[in-house]
């Protein structure tokens, strides 16, 4: 494995080597001392085209404590308005000598041209409406952690799908780990062309969010975009939370072991309600703690050494 | 005009018989079996099909504006080693073809390089904005002589306006190109045709159904005003029904497809590979094949290349902000041979048709798109049509790269091309 663009690059076998290393480096990350010497001498640059503090700094954190060098460009606005082209502004970065290139872009794909132009490793931190398979990996290790094997669990993922990469890598992934999917939103917000997408990759949609409620392991609300709420792809958000946010009364017929997830941040008292992110079932503070764990593992296995170990 | 004499021996006239053809003084002398005066130069077309040159309807030179990416010069030996001997320069240059010196200067540009006829486009409206008509009457009455308006790259969307340039340019019997995409359905972000892979690869999709309303909201107009209207570019299957039917009830509408929406699909962008973003985006097999047989069958007129060359950097971008568009003319035919005339679909004399004979007729343009009979103007094109080619995007008269057929092989290749006598294109060098 040279890049990690898409969840969907990850075999079943490399997915489970990931989070199992995630385990270990969790482990690390509760010691005192949380420095590995791992990726000693190698050299990761976070770029960023889009602000993100949060996986920024989790990428940042998870560099240092392996050890690695790690320095954060901040490449906002488009290359198009600047003037200099994605390849010019990767390749000026590139050509200082990284050995791990950590990019996040507004536009969807962006990284997967990045790794065509550059000899290092490309992580994909998020792209436009594509992917984010860092989080869909942290997702699957706290359901993981929950669960135990998503082999035949069942999923239900909410929200603003169109515009979403969670959804994306989490389909992915998921799908990998033998997981049910099961996807959920008003038909504005379903992914273009989702009927023949969910007939090749088998899984299935609804626009009902009761209907599926009761019959979930793990649920994921997925953050509503407050442009999506004037843009006419729904027509007010308390009429969005009636039909699609996880409020007391969905939060009831949750079953007792079931897992809510949201990748964050939050719109509380929108798609998801004050009761259902705090309670026990509410695993979004574990996500948040797997992320550095988890951008850990992935750095180690795509820097460190053979990449097999 | 040259004093030169040719015989061009042995082609076979629109892909049937095999005839000499004599050509002199600019025209056509004589076509037949011909004793090659001694003064004549011969050229061998056994086994080629002679053509009447090309004419493309739409093709963007960048100049003045962006010489980087194109010039009157380049594009024109691209489209002579194309076998084209006219083209249409759309207007969107800077400064925009909004004025008659605007018009003028690109037709000067042109009889400068003097490789193909290069008629401007003028623009539908001024600087391309879409608020208020361009200076169409004066384009029209202008050594120009434009007949052919059009805002392509952006949509004449306001009904009202639509209407006015339809009624407008009956005056001097003018055509409305248009650029069918409706803002709202299709905004600046949409870049990828809307369907499963945009929703895979979370794209901003391009719903063929912003096409389809333009185009029937156009026809109804062209039905109104009794006007003329061009139909760029149809890239959907349902604009394909909406023409069909409209001429059916004798609209005068005519259409144009491109030679990349006749072979090449969506998929192509699961790489993100900014060479396959295009304007309208690259269709489904099941648009594709009504394409296809909407040409063979006569409801699209003519095949035209929307010819977009960019320079490198403008390609290089994240896809979403990367240029729309790619390389079309020298490679035009060779499409329409592979996935037209090869396969059955079409015969050369239909390929002559849509390739010079409508786009000629669409545009006005005294001189093109003749028969090859004695007599006429001698603008032909020599095709080899078995010949094997693998495309080499380096290998190319434009400035540009964008070429989305590099590293295919397609089947057949222009031998020669003559403009009014004058071989503008002869053993594979573009004859400056």
């Amino acid at each position: 494995m040279k890049h990690l663009l898409s969840a969907g690059d990850l075999s079943r076998d490399q997915t489970l080597a990931i989070l199992d290393s995630a385990t270990q480096m969790h482990d690390v990350q509760r010691r005192e001392v949380k420095k590995l010497p791992a990726l000693r001498g190698r050299t990761v640059v976070n770029l960023f085209f889009e602000d993100s503090t949060r996986t920024r700094s989790s990428f940042e954190i998870a560099g240092k404590w392996l050890s690695a060098d790690v320095i954060n460009v901040s490449a906002k606005g488009s290359s198009v308005s600047k003037g200099e082209s994605l390849r010019d502004t990767v390749l000026t970065v590139a050509s200082m000598g990284v050995d791990g290139l950590v990019i996040r872009h507004h536009a969807s794909g962006a990284p997967a041209q990045v790794a065509q132009w550059v000899d290092a490793a490309v992580v994909n931190a998020g792209d436009g409406t594509h992917e984010h398979p860092t989080q869909a990996l942290l997702d699957a290790y706290t359901m993981r952690q929950r669960l135990g094997d998503l082999d035949g669990a069942r999923v239900a993922i909410v929200g603003d799908l169109t515009h979403s990469r969670v959804v994306r890598s989490n389909l992915l992934l998921l799908n990998t780990l033998g997981a049910k999917v099961t996807l959920v939103a008003p038909p504005t917000l379903m992914p273009s062309g989702i009927a023949e997408w969910s007939a090749a990759e088998g899984f299935a949609t609804s626009y009902d969010l009761d209907e599926v409620i009761g019959e979930v392991d793990a649920l994921m609300m997925l953050r509503v975009q407050r442009e999506r709420m004037s843009g006419g792809y729904f027509p007010t958000p308390r009429e969005y939370t009636v039909g699609y946010g996880l409020t007391r009364d969905r939060l009831r017929r949750l079953g007792p072991d079931a897992v809510i997830c949201h990748p964050g941040p939050m719109n509380r008292g929108l798609e998801i309600s004050a009761e259902a992110a705090d309670e026990a079932r509410s695993a979004i503070l574990d996500q948040v703690s797997a992320g550095v764990a988890i951008r850990m593992s992935v750095l180690y296995h795509l820097l460190g050494g053979s990449g097999d170990e | 005009m040259t004093s030169e004499m040719y015989v061009v021996r042995g082609a076979k006239v629109l892909g049937g018989k095999a005839a000499d053809l004599l050509i002199e003084g600019g025209v056509i002398r004589e076509v037949g079996t011909i004793d090659a005066p001694k003064k004549a130069r011969v050229v061998d077309a056994d086994g080629l099909v002679a053509l009447p040159g090309l004419v493309d309807l739409h093709t963007h030179l960048r100049e003045p504006g962006r010489e980087d990416a194109e010039t009157v010069a380049t594009g024109s030996a691209a489209a002579a080693a194309g076998g084209f001997t006219a083209v249409l320069a759309m207007a969107n240059t800077n400064p925009v073809t909004d004025t008659a010196e605007a018009a003028d200067h690109i037709l000067d540009l042109g009889r400068r390089a003097g490789l193909v006829d290069v008629q401007p486009v003028g623009a539908v409206t001024k600087s391309l904005a879409g608020q208020e008509l361009a200076e169409l009457g004066l384009m029209a009455r202008s050594r120009a002589q434009v007949r052919v308006f059009s805002d392509d790259g952006r949509c004449v969307h306001d009904a009202r306006l639509m209407r006015r340039a339809l009624e407008y340019v009956k005056a001097f019997d003018g055509v409305i190109s248009q650029h069918s995409q409706d803002p709202r359905l299709a905004d600046g972000q949409a870049c990828c045709h809307e369907g499963e892979i945009s929703g895979r690869l979370g794209l901003p999709g391009w719903p063929a159904v912003a096409e389809d309303v333009i185009v029937a909201r156009d026809v109804m107009l062209a039905r109104h005003t009794g006007s003329r209207v061009h139909v760029a570019h149809v890239s959907t299957a349902g604009s394909v029904e909406v023409i069909r039917w409209a001429k059916a009830q004798g609209i005068a509408v005519t259409a144009e497809v491109t030679p990349h929406h006749l072979m090449l699909t969506t998929d192509l962008v699961e790489g993100y590979d900014p060479t396959f973003k295009v304007n309208p985006p690259l269709r489904p097999d099941e648009h594709v094949e009504e394409l296809r047989k909407a040409l063979a069958d006569g409801t699209i007129d003519a095949v035209a290349t929307d010819h977009a060359p960019h320079a490198r950097h403008d390609k290089e971008h994240a896809f979403a902000e990367a240029a729309f568009g790619m390389l079309g003319l020298e490679q035009a035919l060779q499409v329409v041979n592979t996935v037209m005339v090869q396969p059955g679909l079409m015969s050369w004399e239909q390929a002559a048709q849509a390739m010079s004979v409508n786009p000629a007729r669409i545009a006005r343009l005294e001189g093109h798109g003749r028969p090859l009979a004695a007599g006429e103007p001698a603008n032909l094109a020599l095709v080899d049509p078995a010949a094997s080619v693998t495309i080499d995007a380096a290998d190319s008269q434009s400035l540009s790269r964008n070429n989305p057929w590099h590293g295919r092989t397609l089947t057949g290749a222009v031998h020669a091309t003559f403009l009014r006598g004058r071989p503008t294109y002869l053993d594979g060098e573009v004859q400056q």
